[in-house]
């Protein structure tokens, strides 16, 4: 059973496990999925990609993020049965940039414009990290947002 | 003119004196010859001839005395006035270039503007770079900006034609002749060296960031993502580029790598080792490069310090007096440490073994003192503090370091935990081996037989060798008079609206932004996630979002590897607070959520791995032994009854629920319903 104690001003209750079995009578406010304050996870709500999320790391605003940002958007918009099979240009010129700088971008074994663009597509729909798992390492430590894991 | 009116001054009382010496002379003379009005005849009296009389005269005689102690006092108090008003005009007279600057400026406003470019800019370098606020003559100040403002209108040629001498050159020049002719000697001079350096900096640039800490680095990376191929210059008077704090006070000093100090880099928990630079070198572009780079980029002018600003004019001055134009600007100047009274007043050899801790070179040089002494103090019982507190006090079981912690407070964050947690860290920060001495007051600080003497108020003495003083922040609003930009009072640091917008095109973030909340009211917060959180936004405003403040930003502080939390909101001890507590398992430790999570940063950790939805789990964790072993739990801090603050203590990854609370701000009824959503007794 809980336990409660008042010390001055502080209240301090303890509590085992089965207090805490009940499901919570607190109520939360609705949360609007078109409040324009909020952070936006990587797609926005009109559909565009918001550049911002800390989810793609510096990948948007690096050296490389013009490339970056003409490769994810002609995949994000791509219509082609295979996504993204229509924009292996620029997915090859965004992988020569990354070559350029090989301490921001440290490559993997592989170097395919097409392993990449699959690393895109199972991206998207998480919404959460960016592609390759290399790409966290050198990054700042920026907090993401959490819409994806509220609502 | 003024001379004359004290020299009256003295004169009158004195003469008042006189006259009414004179007038009592006569009245004593009358009392004895009984000529005076008082002695009328008995008739028109209403007390007796010898009563009245008697009475008479010791009233006369008391109004006398008070009238010559008044006046006696009077005198000498305008002699004192006047004697220190002749002080203060000598004093200000043997500064003699602001008393010939009035009519140097004066002349320069009427000389042609090729000439004005170059000799009015001597006094505006001196009343810029003077360090501490002189009593400058007003003509002087004013005539200064409008100086300026015309050599700018006159002017079109590059700024390194306005170089001036350096600040350690300023001529204590008598006459104004000898003043024009410095200056046109000393320009040549400064031409030739400046000019190469001059080349290497941007006249311009249309995101301008002063100060190269996180909040700044923030915008830069916001900017850019959102202003395709935005060009964005930072310029920080540190000779880093732009790197994280925490790691400072708590993993580097975890690291088993002996050149750690070097490489700055940490390994977390899980293994995975990382810079505290957001960025390496490659990600930069250089400052020549600025102007010149098709698809932008962030650029970092190190070693440069902004000492003026010019808002009409959206430009900059750095400390070389090179000037950098704007479009947009962000103020990111974060802060000072502050230092004790008693150590500032204290003397060489206490000061320079003091530590004022913030940067990376506090950290290389604490690093190695430490290892070269018997004896450490930490003044402060903040998060520094006791950071630096148990990283060092890890330290002390290897080297034997004595590790001492001193604060006014009864126990360790005494601001911001209540009294019961805050005694239990406290005990927790003994075990790391630190020796900590509650509700202490340095009175004072000696030197004596090569050792550090601290005189506590309450009579203790306390001998050490190295102190290190975490008292707080100062932040640093040193261009609010330049760029006549608001000061907040109550939190310090420049005010700014709820986006973070002080005045058009400028915007503060970061330790030196006091900016509205929306939800929990103006204040001004000094913690890394802020930082990133404010610089973020301020960097989506600065490319036209105009958003206000709103995803709350959150903080965390280990204490050693058994005690850590997360927070959120308004933690202030001060405020009531409920707190709801489990038992720890070995399971809920900052270890263990961060090795599950995979990062050392835990405003990062949020997004990794957020909590399951709260289901029961299958195992039930130990049974509770101790009643009073705070092991985990949340605590809300109350402000008219609404959840101002949450503190997630021991329990990780529930930060989005906590910010949730906090963004609703509704009023529950029972807390403890509240906490239930917590689920904290699962991992």
């Amino acid at each position: 059973m809980s336990s409660v104690r008042e010390e001055g001003k502080d209240t301090i209750i303890f509590v085992t496990k089965e207090d805490h079995e009940t499901p919570s009578s607190a109520e939360l406010v609705d949360e609007d999925p078109n409040d324009p304050y909020e952070e936006r996870g990587l797609i926005l709500p009109s559909g565009e990609i918001n550049w911002n999320c800390p989810c793609l790391g510096g990948m948007a605003s690096g050296p490389c993020g013009t490339e970056f940002k003409d490769a994810f958007s002609c995949f994000h918009y791509s219509k082609e049965e295979v996504k993204g099979s229509d924009c292996l240009e620029q997915f090859r010129t965004m992988q020569e940039c990354l070559q350029r700088y090989p301490e921001l971008y440290p490559q993997e074994e592989e170097t395919s414009s097409s392993q990449t663009s699959q690393d895109f597509a199972s991206a998207e729909p998480s919404g959460l990290n960016s592609t390759a798992a290399s790409e966290q390492d050198p990054d700042t430590t920026l907090p993401s947002t959490e819409s994806s894991a509220e609502s | 003119m003024l001379k004359c009116r004290t020299v009256w001054k003295k004169l009158a009382p004195l003469a008042r004196a006189s006259s009414t010496v004179c007038r009592q002379n006569v009245r004593r003379a009358g009392l004895t010859n009984g000529r005076i009005p008082i002695r009328v005849p008995t008739a028109h009296m209403s007390t007796g001839p010898a009563g009245g009389g008697g009475d008479n005269l010791k009233y006369a005689l008391l109004v006398g005395l008070a009238g010559i102690g008044g006046l006696t006092y009077a005198v000498k108090t305008l002699r004192g006035d006047q004697k220190r008003y002749e002080e203060r005009i000598a004093e200000i007279e043997s500064r003699p270039h602001k008393a010939t600057k009035g009519p140097v400026t004066d002349v320069q406003t009427a000389a042609p503007a090729a000439e004005a470019s170059e000799t009015d800019a001597v006094p505006e370098p001196e009343l810029e770079a003077a360090p501490s606020p002189e009593e400058p003559s007003p003509p002087a100040e004013n005539a200064a900006p409008d100086a300026e403002a015309v050599a700018h209108d006159a002017e079109a040629a590059p700024s390194s034609k306005t170089t001036e001498p350096p600040p350690a050159d300023e001529p204590v020049v008598e006459a104004s002749p000898e003043e024009a002719a410095a200056p046109a000697a000393v320009p040549v001079v400064e031409e030739v060296d400046s000019t190469p350096a001059s080349a290497k900096v941007p006249s311009h640039a249309p995101y301008l960031l002063i100060g190269g800490g996180t909040a700044s680095f923030a915008a830069a990376r916001s900017i850019r993502a959102r202003d395709p191929g935005a060009k964005v210059l930072i310029v920080t008077d540190e000779p880093d580029l732009p790197y994280m704090r925490p790691p400072l006070s708590k993993e580097l000093w975890f690291s088993d790598d002996p050149s750690v100090t070097e490489t700055l880099r940490f390994k977390q928990w899980n293994g995975k080792e990382r810079s505290i630079y957001f960025q390496p070198p490659s990600f930069y572009i250089k400052p020549e490069d600025f102007d010149s780079a098709e698809n932008g980029g962030v650029a970092v002018l190190t070693c440069r310090k902004v000492v003026h600003m010019d808002v009409r004019g959206n430009k900059v001055k750095l400390d070389d007096n090179i000037e950098i134009s704007y479009d947009k600007c962000l103020v990111a100047t974060g802060g000072i440490p502050r230092n004790l009274q008693v150590i500032e007043r204290a003397g060489e050899e206490v000061k320079k073994r003091t530590t004022l801790f913030r940067k990376i070179e506090d950290f290389k040089s604490l690093e190695k003192v430490s290892r070269n002494i018997n004896s450490i103090t930490i003044i402060g019982g903040g998060f520094l503090g006791s950071e630096l507190a148990c990283a060092l006090g890890r330290r002390s079981t290897e080297s034997g370091l004595e590790v001492i912690q001193m604060f006014p407070e009864k126990g360790n964050m005494g601001k911001v935990l209540p009294e019961y947690l805050s005694n239990w860290t406290t005990e927790k920060v003994k075990r790391e081996g630190v020796k900590v001495i509650t509700e202490s007051l340095v009175k004072s600080v000696t030197y004596k037989d090569d050792k550090l003497e601290i005189h506590l108020k309450d009579g203790r003495l306390v001998k050490t060798d190295h102190i290190v003083a975490a008292v707080g922040l100062e932040p640093n609003i040193d261009l609010a008079k330049s760029a006549g930009l608001e000061v907040d009072s109550d939190f310090g640091g420049y005010r700014v609206n709820a986006e973070l917008q002080a005045r058009s095109n400028i915007w503060v973030a970061g330790d030196a932004a006091c900016f509205y909340d929306i939800r929990l009211g103006r204040r001004r917060v000094e913690h890394h996630d802020h930082a990133v959180v404010s610089g973020r936004l301020a960097g989506e405003n600065m490319t036209g979002a105009n958003k206000p403040y709103w995803h709350q930003s959150m903080f965390w502080s280990d204490l050693g590897p058994d005690v850590g939390y997360e927070a959120i909101g308004i933690v202030d001890s001060s405020l009531p607070t409920v707190g709801v507590f489990a038992k720890a398992t070995a399971k809920d430790t900052p270890k263990a959520a961060t090795e599950q999570s995979g990062t050392g940063i835990r405003s990062e950790s949020e997004t990794e791995d957020t909590a399951t939805s709260p289901v029961a789990s299958a195992t039930p964790p130990p049974v509770v032994e101790h009643k009073d072993d705070y092991g985990k739990g949340v605590i809300f801090y109350l402000r008219d009854k609404v959840v101002v603050g949450i503190i997630l203590w021991n329990v990780f990854n529930r930060m989005p629920i906590a910010r949730k609370i906090i963004k609703d701000g509704e009023e529950h009824a029972d807390l403890n319903e509240v906490a239930k959503l917590f689920n904290i007794h699962e991992d």
